[in-house]
């Protein structure tokens, strides 16, 4: 029996070098431009060949917040994925493969799931076309309009001429016929889109967007997972709209560059993963000493150390908060939302010049590769404020003037009448360095409290947190960053059950907005925090910034994002089940591979942790 | 021509009397004196160390940043203002040291700027311990019973590493060290100017008196400087007789001559900010 739903899975699966990535993409690309929203999500592995990848892709008619956490269609590209995943497709779904490469049997599949092999060989006379092939079934048994998918052939095989498009349009529609008359159509199906044709991304490009969008004109990199892609972007897009993007040979050179570039008066950014961060924190001091303005972006991945190349973890709060020895001023932004990632660049290069400071903005894996649909951002006024910048200079000058605010006006290199030297040791207003011979404290506590001023201004620039959802609830679900699309999908979820939850999800973590978050979290009558990572970061930084505990925790540190249905079923339980101590519990995703070990569930050892860390 | 005086900053140098440091100051003054480059278009970046105090010491725009990257610093400022003279300085542990891979990837690079090393082969601001150029079996404050690593070859590494000019200079011998800085400002290119600067206070080895009996002037040898092999090879040249002046200089393509997004000689601190082109990058998501 078909039943007609508004949103609904396809997971492809297979080994790396099995063209996962670029399929799942093909198919997330002709969803969003065939009027569906789209959210993807890719499990890989740090490997170029081998391994297990998943790629999820959600799609629906309304806005989808998270991959979800169901498979309604898959497409296994090997024998493992069938052995990890057969079980769990949802009954009524269908699971496509190449029946010239493995065998599958129903026995390996739930009831009710459709097995459809493909003899690709047979059908198309080339495995090459294997992918090619598999998506013409699919969207056959999908039952979604194959035009966009058809458009997305020609673009992608322009380049390699009318016969290789021909090929691959002729697989297309000789394995969606294939389907038409050997297989029964899929019972899940999902409504018609609304025929809008939305735009589709990762947080990456959306941040590389906003960059350029901000009049950043110079970007260095070191290649590191998960920041690459907006080192490819910017090079995809970069030099041909006048940015300079430069890989350098480490993460200390690209931090010092994109200094030496701010210095000079040019909009710059850098950005690396947490490992390269690491490097780069010496550095990030001298921008806050030197009061130059340069904007740095950390993608977290799942650490310690090397850690989890390829996966997601929200554990570099502290790392990017104590970056650097030493007091100074600086921003950090934590967006939560594609928007919030153009939005966020374009806030942190202004506020990076008005107030002459680095300023942050943490992302993480599951923000960063995600694909997903949006509805557009501002490209036309896009607003730029580059404070108390000097074009010419009359009279004396003073670098580092000692001003209310504590910003002093800048005049860069070139300009005739105010040369100065910046200086990472202790300086006076004219950048005179005091810390050798000419140590004096009271120049020193001058000079700390000019720079240090800065932050009473900047805190007043900063949007304040918004609680969402109903005011008076039960359960106040609290994290930061990536972590808020699951959040708001498991309020609106709990809350058509007839529950009360509402949510704090924070965009800035510096300078820290404590009186609002202070007054949402007194008020609270039960709290949830929820965030990817072991100790409770965000948590601590509250505790830390407000003498607020928040004795309740729902922690992931496995390296994949939090399911939808993990945090629901457990803040269903939770507010059924309103525990009198503390409680720590973590969740862990089923990759269908035997757990010899169970995460934490247990409230009194939650309460334990919970102390010690 | 503008006048030596005018180069001259507003503090006093710090250094030990007899420091080597001094007649380098002095020659990069004369030199910028000497090529009419105004104050307030020039650009001194330096590390960490007594000599990395210099843009303190000299009138132009200065960068006193972190140990060991001046150059890094200084690059990116001279990608982003192409129309600024940018000079890196420093010491031997600064730039071979601590920031020795900068070192080799900018000269590979070849952004169009000088590097000029005030060499002692110690560290003197750290109290005398052993530095990168400093000779296997001296004893330092770090190596009391003498050094066990031999001594880093900037000049050679240079060489191999891509730099398009590459010199030697003396601060015993103040005009010739004036000649080669200016050659290595005006040079289109990366550019070195290694320099003997001897530490009067830590290093008890390598002094005024040590070097002049063995320098010579490559140029009075009627040396060739296009000849890389022959460079190589006088790089390469220690112990009695120690080689100065310019080892080695090519035209090569610039960073900046090759790079996209400065096609046509533009500055990029002189592009505007505010951007009106961004609908069709918009597109491209779609």
């Amino acid at each position: 029996m078909t039943q007609t739903v508004t949103d609904l899975t396809v997971w492809i699966a297979g080994a790396a070098g099995d063209g996962i990535a670029s399929a799942g993409e093909s198919f997330a690309k002709a969803c969003s431009r065939s009027g569906y929203h789209v959210f993807a999500y890719n499990s890989y592995q740090s490997v170029i060949r081998g391994g297990h990848v998943c790629m999820h892709i959600r799609i629906g008619q309304q806005k989808v917040y998270t991959h979800g956490d169901t498979c309604d269609y898959l497409i296994a590209l090997n024998q493992e994925s069938i052995t990890r995943y057969g079980k769990r497709v949802t009954p009524g779904g269908v699971v496509l493969y190449n029946s010239e490469k493995f065998k599958a049997t129903q026995d390996q599949v739930g009831q009710g799931v459709q097995l459809i092999g493909l003899p690709v060989m047979e059908l198309v006379g080339n495995q090459l076309m294997q992918n090619t092939a598999l998506m013409g079934a699919l969207m056959q048994v999908l039952g979604i309009d194959p035009a966009a998918i058809r458009e997305l052939i020609e673009e992608r095989f322009k380049k390699k001429g009318d016969a290789v498009i021909k090929m691959n349009l002729d697989a297309f529609d000789k394995s969606g016929e294939y389907a038409k008359t050997k297989a029964k159509p899929g019972q899940i199906r999902i409504g018609k889109g609304d025929g809008k044709r939305r735009p589709l991304a990762g947080g990456n490009p959306l941040i590389a967007f906003g960059a350029v969008a901000a009049g950043c004109r110079f970007y260095s990199a070191y290649p590191m997972t998960p920041a690459s892609s907006i080192l490819h972007w910017l090079v995809k897009y970069g030099p041909k709209n006048g940015v300079l993007v430069k890989q350098c040979e480490d993460e200390i050179a690209a931090m010092n560059m994109a200094i030496g570039a701010g210095h000079v008066g040019v909009r710059a950014m850098t950005g690396t993963a947490g490992g390269g961060f690491a490097l780069m924190t010496e550095a990030i001091g001298m921008a806050g000493m030197t009061e130059t303005p340069v904007v740095i972006v950390e993608v977290q991945r799942g650490g310690p150390s090397t850690g989890l190349p390829t996966k997601t973890e929200q554990a570099d709060l502290f790392q990017v908060f104590g970056a650097s020895q030493g007091e100074f001023p600086k921003a950090i932004f934590v967006p939560r939302t594609l928007q919030e990632c153009y939005d966020t660049a374009v806030e942190a290069f202004n506020l990076a010049e008005k107030y002459q400071i680095p300023v942050l903005i943490m992302s993480d894996l599951y923000l960063s590769e995600r694909l997903e649909t949006f509805d557009g951002v501002n490209i036309d006024k896009v607003p730029i404020d580059r404070g108390q910048l000097l074009t010419q200079v009359n009279g004396s000058y003073r670098r580092f003037l000692d001003t209310p605010t504590g910003v002093s006006p800048r005049a860069l290199p070139g300009t005739p009448g105010a040369v100065y030297t910046t200086a990472t040791d202790e300086h006076d207003q004219d950048g005179i360095v005091i810390s050798d011979v000419f140590t004096n404290p009271a120049i020193r506590v001058k000079m700390m409290e000019k720079r240090m001023r800065k932050m009473q201004y900047l805190a007043k620039d900063i949007a304040p947190p918004v609680l969402e959802g109903p005011a008076d609830a039960d359960l106040t679900l609290v994290s930061w960053g990536s972590t808020y699309q699951v959040l708001l999908e498991t309020m609106n979820a709990l809350n058509k059950e007839g529950f009360k939850v509402n949510v704090l999800c924070l965009r800035t973590v510096w300078p820290f907005p404590a009186p609002e978050v202070k007054a949402i979290l007194s008020k609270a009558k039960l709290t949830l925090t929820v965030e990817a990572n072991y100790t409770g970061q965000i948590a601590k930084f509250i505790r830390m910034e407000t003498c607020v505990d928040l004795p309740h925790h729902l922690r992931k540190y496995d390296g994949e994002p939090f399911e939808p249905k993990q945090v629901i079923d457990y803040a269903r339980k939770f507010l059924k089940n309103k525990p009198a101590g503390p409680t720590v519990a973590s969740v862990m995703s089923d990759e269908g591979i035997p757990a010899d070990f169970s995460p934490i569930q247990n409230p009194a050892m939650g309460a334990e942790v919970a102390r010690q860390h | 021509m503008a006048q030596v005086k005018e180069y001259i900053g507003k503090v006093k140098p710090d250094w030990c009397p007899g420091c080597g440091d001094f007649a380098v100051l002095n020659a990069l003054q004369r030199a910028l004196a000497e090529l009419d480059i105004a104050p307030h278009n020039a650009l001194v970046v330096s590390g960490i160390g007594c000599s990395s105090n210099l843009p303190g010491f000299i009138n132009t725009y200065g960068f006193h940043s972190l140990h060991g990257r001046s150059l890094p610093v200084a690059s990116g400022a001279k990608l982003c203002n192409t129309d600024l003279t940018v000079i890196a300085t420093g010491g031997d542990g600064d730039g071979y040291g601590i920031g020795a891979g900068h070192f080799i990837h900018t000269c590979r690079r070849n952004v169009n700027m000088t590097y000029i090393v005030m060499d002692n082969q110690i560290y003197g601001l750290t109290t005398g311990q052993a530095s990168p150029t400093t000779e296997k079996d001296t004893r330092t404050k770090s190596t009391p019973e003498g050094s066990i690593e031999i001594a880093l070859n900037p000049i050679a590494l240079a060489l191999t590493c891509g730099a398009t000019y590459v010199a030697r200079g003396f601060s015993g011998d103040n005009l010739h060290l004036a000649q080669m800085m200016k050659g290595a400002i005006e040079h289109r290119g990366f550019a070195l100017v290694d320099i003997f600067s001897p530490c009067v206070t830590y290093n008890k080895q390598n002094t005024y008196p040590w070097f002049r009996e063995r320098v010579y002037k490559l140029e009075d040898e009627k040396h060739d400087s296009s000849d890389y092999r022959l460079a190589l090879e006088k790089s390469l040249e220690w112990g009695n007789r120690i080689p100065l002046g310019l080892f080695y200089k090519v035209d090569r393509s610039t960073y900046e001559d090759d790079e996209l997004a400065l096609r046509g000689g533009v500055s990029l601190a002189k592009l505007p900010v505010q951007r009106n082109d961004l609908a069709s990058l918009m597109e491209d998501f779609i």
